[in-house]
């Protein structure tokens, strides 16, 4: 396999702020890497340094073999960009939007109308696509936003941020297209302040905060670094509790902890702990309504690695 | 990059991926994109046209009405000499839009995604400056039919009236490009408006404009007489309503080229390293 992209020690300041200092992200072809972290840890400056929008003070990053600065044409020719800041022309429509970046990219203006037209109802946007973007709504804009960048079929495509503000629903159509581009071939950088979406879509993840990778692995690697597992039970009758308490206390020879109304957890170390857990519960004839052994999630994750909740201004 | 990538048809669909076919005149194809696309703004937002306008419009009411009569005697007479000069000051003031909207864009990301694109960094610019044109000739063609209306006449003949309005319209997209650098450098719309305003208010009414040359006092002379809004609109004067030509269409055509050939150099120079 080779690497899509890569940024060794990255580093800008932006006057006396240091936006990234000494920043490494790669990722092989066909796969997502998740960049994650909380608002200003300097995952836009990593994108946009990618993107050929801005040089870095110092360190080096290239796509699809291309420098970012010494082989700027070529790096766009290779790249895709969708953020909250590469944002579509408001006055114009959803089709003379996409036309003018076809064109751009030095498609036949048929071609490019053609593209256009796939694309729109690819994103299920052939409705609105002759009215101006500045009528769509917030999910409408940012399906016209990703379809903009897809246009010239990019090999590398930079997502940063793609479902901050949108509802539920809206999230998971979003996953589904970042699922099938990558089904397609290509390599996604997805930034994303919401672990959630770097777990249910990155191949790998690294997380930044405070312009430094603070961690780097799978998705399951990450929650390796939590700690182990963590059992939940929540007994039928809740007045039953303290003795399902007891017998998680004893497994796992430590305090259990009662997160919820009903709801009793202990993290345990030992792969044994859960079986034994749930021959005990049936010994002493307590009946259950929810009874498991979860990984912890990427926000107990951030908090361990940081010792901050991972998102402290926005959502 | 070496691997070609397998797409499937969601994704890759009509034209053939790979290496677009080399095309020449990029940056020509480009720039006319894009100044299409200033073009459709301009046609979406009437409105934002109501500045060209009805402040020439205005211009004109007041200063022929109003100060006509004390200045040469005859309404008639003065709109004569005023219209033509109004027209070349009126494309100016259009002009600013261009700087203001440019900085718009680049602060709303609309530049981002253009930067992000294999085209060449000037295109944008270009189109930009290309795509405003049309608000010069909308600009004139009001200018004119309202003079019309209270009774100015081309005293020449048709063909050197449109070689005016073209002239006029040249040396308007080279002022443009200062606007344009104006609307790269600076961090707000508001800024790029008011700048430009002290930098038109000399240059447009520092001139021949309102009255004639040697009526000033002698530094204002001075100052009118290398001002090169003078000339263009001496220029203008001539070939709509008769008179020696002189050396001003040249003159009005050197000053437009080497604004041109200093401006949007510096301005494109500036929008490359913009953040």
């Amino acid at each position: 396999m080779s690497l899509a992209f890569q940024a060794e020690g990255l580093v800008k300041r932006f006057g006396k702020t240091t936006a990234l200092a000494g920043i490494d992200l790669a990722a092989e072809q066909g796969t997502v890497l998740g960049v994650l972290g909380p608002n200003g840890a300097g995952k836009t400056t990593a994108v946009r340094i990618l993107a050929t929008l801005l040089r870095a003070d110092e360190g080096r990053a290239t796509v699809g073999g291309y420098d970012v600065v010494r082989d700027a044409g070529d790096v766009r020719r290779l790249i895709g960009l969708t953020g909250q800041y590469a944002s579509v022309d408001e006055d114009l429509t959803g089709t003379q939007n996409l036309v003018l970046i076809g064109e751009l990219l030095d498609l036949r203006r048929r071609d490019a109308k053609a593209r256009a037209a796939e694309l729109l109802e690819w994103f299920d946007l052939t409705e609105a696509a002759n009215r101006p973007a500045k009528t769509y709504s917030g999910g409408m804009r940012r399906r016209l936003d990703l379809a903009a960048s897809l246009v010239g079929r990019p090999a590398v495509i930079y997502l940063d941020e793609p479902t901050t503000g949108l509802d539920p629903a809206k999230r998971e159509d979003m996953w589904g297209v970042v699922r099938s581009l990558v089904n397609d071939g290509s390599t996604v950088l997805l930034t994303t302040q919401y672990l959630d979406e770097a777990d249910a879509l990155a191949d790998d993840i690294s997380v930044i905060d405070h312009g430094k990778v603070i961690a780097h692995g799978t998705p399951a690697q990450l929650k390796q670094i939590a700690g182990g597992q963590t059992i939940l039970v929540r007994p039928l009758d809740p007045a039953r509790l303290p003795e399902v308490a007891t017998i998680l206390g004893t497994v796992a020879g430590r305090e259990p902890e009662s997160p919820g109304r009903g709801v009793v957890t202990v993290p345990v170390d030992d792969d044994r702990a859960f079986p034994t857990v749930v021959r005990r519960i049936e010994d002493a004839g307590i009946g259950v309504m929810e009874l498991s052994l979860r990984l912890p999630s990427l926000d107990e994750v951030f908090f361990t690695l940081t010792g901050k909740p991972a998102v402290e201004v926005a959502a | 990059m070496t691997t070609t990538i397998e797409r499937n048809p969601a994704v890759t669909g009509t034209a053939p991926s790979g290496q677009p076919p080399a095309r020449t005149f990029r940056l020509a194809r480009h720039s006319l994109a894009l100044a299409r696309r200033s073009l459709i703004k301009t046609i979406r937002t009437p409105e934002q046209l109501l500045d060209v306008t009805l402040q020439p419009v205005m211009f004109v009411v007041i200063f022929v009405y109003l100060l006509g009569g004390a200045i040469s005697g005859s309404q008639s007479a003065y709109l004569k000499f005023l219209l033509p000069a109004i027209m070349v000051q009126s494309v100016m003031f259009a002009a600013v839009a261009t700087g203001f909207s440019l900085n718009t864009d680049v602060k709303k990301g609309v530049f981002d995604r253009f930067r992000s694109l294999p085209i060449a960094r000037s295109a944008p610019l270009i189109g930009s400056v290309l795509g405003d044109l049309a608000r010069f000739v909308v600009s004139i063609a009001v200018l004119l039919g309202f003079g019309y209306a209270i009774g100015f006449r081309i005293g020449t003949n048709p063909l050197e009236a449109l070689a005016a309005c073209l002239l006029v319209i040249f040396f308007a997209s080279a002022i443009t490009w200062i606007f344009v650098l104006f609307g790269v450098i600076m961090r707000e719309p508001g800024a790029v408006q008011g700048t430009a305003f002290l930098v038109l208010f000399p240059l447009t009414f520092g001139t021949n404009m309102m009255v004639p040359t040697d009526t000033l006092p002698g530094w204002l002379q001075a100052w009118v007489k290398i001002n090169p809004v003078s000339d263009v609109m001496d220029a203008a004067r001539a070939l709509m309503t008769g008179g020696p030509v002189g050396d001003t269409v040249v003159k009005s055509l050197l000053w437009s080229v080497g604004i041109i050939v200093v401006f949007a150099p510096l301005a494109v120079r500036f929008y490359r390293r913009r953040v």
